[in-house]
C-alpha cells in the first residue's frame, strides 16, 4: 500500500515537473525567441504591414476599410465594419471594439438574399449604367474575416466609369493604378487575381492631391 | 482545380522525408540533429527526474498521459482565470468566466480547439501563450506519443510501450519547437504580425479610425497548424489576413497541418515493416519509402479525401441559387464567406484538409458553404480518419482495418488476423466499443439539443440548417477538430458544457480503449503467415476498407444528414 502510494506520487511530481519545465519552454521561450528573431529580420511584417503617410499610420497593407466617399473604390461588405468607425460610433458603442467575422448566413437564409439584394440596390444607384448582371460575385458577398484587403479585378473594372466622374482622373490613369495594385496569381497557378483596395485609394488620393506622399 | 492536384503532389513530396524523419525520432534511431537534441532532452529528463531507459506497460502509459493532462488543466484554468492581471495584457483584458474557461480549457487539452470566445476580445497575451500555445504544443505530443506508443504494440517488437514522457518530451524537441520556429518565420516574412504591442489605432484616409489587432500571432499560427490543433489567435481565424496573408502563407499552413499526420502513417508502415523482413531473412531492413502496410492504410485515406476534395470544390464553384435568382451572377462560385485571395479552389481545399486532419482552423466560414460543399466537412469528422490528426486519426483507421480484417474474414471463412498477430473476440468487443462511442456522442448530443429550449437558441440559420449547425458543433466537438458553423450562439451555459463532455469523452475513451487493444495484441505470439492468412498489404483490401469505412458512416450517419445538408440542398436547388 505505502509503495503504491509513494510511486503515485513520484508520478504526479514527474507531472508537475515536467508541466513546469515545458510551461516555460513552449509557452513563454519559444514567442519570444520568435519575437526577437521576428522583430530583427522582419520588422514591417511583424509589426502589422502599416502604411504610413506624412508619418502617419493610415491602414494596413493586409486589411480592407470601409471605404463611403464616393472618389473611392469600394471594398466588398463586412459583417463587422473592417473594425472602421467614426468618432461618434466609437461614443455612442456602435462600434464595440476590435473583431472578424462574418454573418455566417447559410445559403439557404433568407437574411443573405435581403442583404444582397438591398446591396446590389445601392450600388446600382451609384452605377446608374451597369445592371446587375454585371457585377461580380465577390463584390456583394461578404468576406468570411470580414477583413478582406481585395476585390477581384472584374470588380475593380466595372467601379473605374464612376470613380472617372467622381475623381476627375481620366480613364487610362486609373486603370494604371489598379493595374499597378494588382497582383496575379502565384506562379500563374496558385491563388487568385486579385485588387488591393486600400492602395488603390491611396493613389486616387494622392492623384486628388488629397494626402502627401507615402514614405 | 488545377491548383488543387499541383498542390497535393508537391505535398506527397514533402511527406515522405518527414515521415521517416518521424520514424528515426518514435524509434530512437540516428538523426542528423542528434548532438544537438540529445542534449536538451537529457537537460529536461534531469530536471523533471525521468529515467529514459523505463518503459511501460499501456495501463501506465495511459495513466501517465492522463495524470500530466490533467496538472496541465489545472494549470491553464488558472491562468484564464487571472489572465486580467497587468502581465503581457496591453489590451486591458477581463478575467474568463467560469464555465467557458472550462469549456476553453478541455477544448486546448483535447486539441478540439473549439471556440467559444473570440480572441481579440476574450484572451490576453498572457493566456495566448502560456494557455493556447503551451497547450497546443502539450496535447499534439500528447496524441502522437499515443500513437507512437500504439503502432510500438502492434509492432510487438519490444516488451514495453516505451517511455510516455520521453516521447512527449522527444516530439516536442525534435520536431514540434523546430519545425514551429521555421514555419513561423516564413509566416512572418508573409506578413503575420509577431509582437507583444497594444492594438494599433490608425486614422485613415477617410478621417475615420481603425483598429488592427496585434500579438504573438505568428508564434501561435505555427503549431496551431503542425500539432493539428486550429485554434486561430483572432476570431475568424485563418481568414483574417493577419493570421493568412497570402497564399503562399496559405499553402505553408496547409502543408503545415498535412505533413505530421501523413508522416505518421508512414512512421508506421515502416515500424511494422522493420519486423517482419527482420523475421524473414534476418538482415538489416533497407531504407523503405511506407511499408506495405502502411501504403494500404495511406491509399485509403488518399481516396476519401480525394473524393472530398472535388466534391466540396464542385459544390461551390456551382455557386448559391438563391443569390443567382437575386440577380447576382453566380459564374465565381458561392463567394459568401470567402476570400477573394483564396478563391473556391483553395477554399475548397482548405475546408476539406482542416476537417480530414482534424485541425479546425478554417480559411472561410463553413456556416455560409453550400449544403453539400459544408457536408464533406462534417462527413469527414464523423468518420475521423481520413488521415486524421495528431496521430489519433491513424489509431481511428486502425480500429476499422480491424474491423475489416474482421468482416473479410468472417466472410470468407479464415481466422481473422493482422500483422501476424489473432484478432480475437477481446479486441474485436473493444473495436467495437471504440467505433460506437464517436457517433454515440455526436448523435445524442445532437438530439438533446434540439430537444432542449436552451440548445434551440443557439441556433441562427433557419430551417434544415440549423440542424446542420447542432450537428457540426458536437462532429467537430467529439472528433476533437475545432472548426464550427461559426453562427450557432454557443457561449452559453448549456453549449459549454455540452460540447466540453463532447470533447473529453471523445478524446479519452477512444484513446484509452485504443492502448488497450495495443496492450492486448502486443503480449499475443506471432502466427506464421500461411496460404490462408488475409493479406492486408493488397489493393483488394484497400478498397475492401474504404468501402467499410463508408457503409459504417452511411449506416449511422445517412438519416442525419439527410435531414440537415441534404434537405438543405433539394430546397434550394428546387
Amino acid at each position: 500500500m505505502k509503495e503504491k502510494l509513494k510511486s503515485s506520487l513520484s508520478g504526479l511530481r514527474k507531472a508537475v515537473l515536467i508541466t513546469v519545465i515545458l510551461l516555460f519552454l513552449c509557452g513563454l521561450g519559444y514567442p519570444m525567441l520568435l519575437t526577437a528573431i521576428a522583430q530583427v529580420a522582419f520588422p514591417h511584417q511583424a509589426n502589422g504591414s502599416l502604411i504610413h503617410i506624412d508619418g502617419q499610420a493610415v491602414g494596413s497593407k493586409l486589411i480592407g476599410q470601409d471605404f463611403k466617399e464616393d472618389y473611392f473604390m469600394k471594398c466588398r461588405p463586412s459583417a463587422v465594419n473592417y473594425n472602421t468607425y467614426s468618432e461618434e460610433q466609437l461614443e455612442n458603442g456602435v462600434y464595440g471594439g476590435v473583431a472578424s467575422g462574418s454573418n455566417n448566413y447559410a445559403p439557404s437564409n433568407p437574411d443573405l438574399v435581403a442583404r444582397v439584394e438591398a446591396d446590389i440596390e445601392a450600388f446600382l444607384v451609384e452605377n446608374p449604367h451597369l445592371s446587375a448582371n454585371d457585377i461580380p460575385t465577390d463584390l456583394m458577398t461578404a468576406s468570411g474575416s470580414g477583413l478582406d484587403p481585395h476585390i477581384t479585378p472584374e470588380s475593380a473594372k466595372i467601379q473605374l466609369t464612376k470613380l472617372v466622374e467622381t475623381t476627375g482622373l481620366s480613364m487610362e490613369l486609373l486603370e494604371e493604378i489598379v493595374e499597378n495594385n494588382t497582383e496575379n496569381k502565384l506562379f500563374g497557378i496558385f491563388g487568385e487575381n486579385r485588387v488591393n483596395v486600400l492602395g488603390v485609394n491611396i493613389d486616387i488620393a494622392k492623384h486628388m492631391g488629397l494626402i502627401g506622399a507615402q514614405e | 482545380m488545377f491548383q488543387i492536384i499541383v498542390t497535393l503532389m508537391i505535398y506527397m513530396l514533402l511527406v515522405i522525408p518527414m515521415g521517416i524523419y518521424l520514424y528515426h525520432v518514435a524509434t530512437n534511431k540516428h538523426t542528423f540533429a542528434d548532438p544537438v537534441f540529445d542534449r536538451v532532452d537529457r537537460f529536461i529528463y534531469r530536471l523533471g527526474g525521468i529515467d529514459p531507459q523505463k518503459g511501460m506497460g499501456w495501463k501506465k502509459y495511459v495513466m501517465s498521459l492522463i495524470v500530466m493532462n490533467a496538472v496541465m488543466v489545472f494549470i491553464g484554468y488558472l491562468i484564464l482565470r487571472i489572465q486580467a492581471l497587468p502581465i503581457f495584457n496591453p489590451n486591458g483584458i477581463g478575467a474568463m468566466e467560469p464555465t467557458l474557461s472550462f469549456n476553453t480549457i478541455i477544448s486546448f487539452i483535447t486539441n478540439t480547439n473549439l471556440q467559444h470566445y473570440s480572441g481579440e476580445s476574450g484572451l490576453s497575451y498572457l493566456s495566448q501563450m502560456m494557455v493556447i500555445i503551451f497547450l497546443m504544443f502539450t496535447s499534439a505530443a500528447s496524441g502522437y506519443a499515443a500513437c507512437v506508443a500504439f503502432v510500438r504494440g502492434l509492432a510487438g517488437k519490444e516488451k514495453d510501450m516505451g517511455n510516455f514522457y520521453v516521447d512527449l518530451v522527444r516530439i516536442i524537441t525534435r520536431i514540434l519547437l523546430p519545425l514551429s520556429i521555421i514555419v513561423g518565420l516564413f509566416l512572418v516574412w508573409q506578413g503575420v504580425p509577431q509582437n507583444l504591442n497594444a492594438n494599433v489605432t490608425v486614422n485613415t484616409i477617410e478621417g475615420n479610425m481603425q483598429d488592427i489587432a496585434m500579438g504573438p500571432i505568428a508564434a501561435l499560427e505555427s503549431i496551431k497548424h503542425l500539432g493539428t490543433n486550429g485554434g486561430g489567435f483572432l476570431g475568424a481565424n485563418s481568414a483574417t489576413p493577419l493570421e493568412n496573408p497570402t497564399i503562399l502563407s496559405n499553402i505553408a499552413e496547409l502543408y503545415s497541418m498535412m505533413i505530421l499526420p501523413g508522416a505518421c502513417v508512414i512512421m508506421f508502415g515502416n515500424m511494422v515493416r522493420n519486423r517482419k523482413k527482420q523475421e524473414k531473412d534476418n538482415t538489416k531492413p533497407k531504407r523503405c519509402l511506407f511499408g506495405s502496410e502502411g501504403r494500404t492504410v495511406f491509399a485509403a485515406m488518399g481516396i476519401m479525401f480525394l473524393i472530398g476534395v472535388f466534391v466540396c470544390y464542385f459544390a461551390e464553384k456551382a455557386g448559391n441559387p438563391a443569390l443567382g435568382q437575386a440577380g447576382l451572377s453566380q459564374s465565381m462560385g458561392s463567394m459568401e464567406g470567402k476570400e477573394v485571395r483564396f478563391g473556391i479552389g483553395q477554399s475548397a481545399l482548405f475546408t476539406t484538409t482542416t476537417t480530414s486532419f482534424t485541425t479546425g482552423t478554417v480559411n472561410n466560414m463553413h456556416d455560409t458553404l453550400t449544403p453539400i460543399g459544408g457536408m464533406i466537412p462534417l462527413l469527414h469528422m464523423m468518420l475521423n480518419l481520413v488521415f486524421g490528426g495528431k496521430g489519433v486519426g491513424l489509431m481511428n483507421m486502425i480500429m476499422y482495418v480491424i474491423l475489416t480484417v474482421f468482416i473479410c474474414g468472417l466472410m470468407i471463412g479464415r481466422t481473422p488476423e493482422y500483422l501476424g498477430k489473432k484478432i480475437e473476440g477481446k479486441e474485436m468487443k473493444l473495436t467495437a466499443l471504440c467505433i460506437i462511442i464517436h457517433p454515440l456522442l455526436i448523435l445524442s448530443f445532437t438530439a438533446l439539443a434540439v430537444g432542449t429550449q436552451a440548445g434551440m437558441e443557439g441556433i441562427t440559420n433557419p430551417g434544415f440548417h440549423g440542424l446542420s449547425q447542432v450537428l457540426y458543433e458536437y462532429a467537430s466537438s467529439a472528433a476533437n477538430n475545432g472548426s464550427g458553423f461559426e453562427g450557432l450562439a454557443d457561449n452559453t451555459y448549456f453549449w459549454n458544457i455540452t460540447t466540453g463532455l463532447a470533447m473529453f469523452f471523445g478524446r479519452y475513451l477512444s484513446i484509452i480503449i485504443q492502448m488497450a487493444i495495443a496492450g492486448s495484441l502486443m503480449k499475443k505470439r506471432f502466427v506464421n503467415e500461411t496460404i490462408g492468412t488475409l493479406r492486408t498489404d493488397t489493393k483488394t483490401f484497400t478498397i475492401a476498407l474504404v468501402l467499410i469505412v463508408y457503409i459504417f458512416a452511411a449506416l449511422t450517419f445517412f438519416p442525419v444528414l439527410s435531414l440537415g445538408p441534404v434537405a438543405e440542398h433539394l430546397t434550394l436547388w428546387n
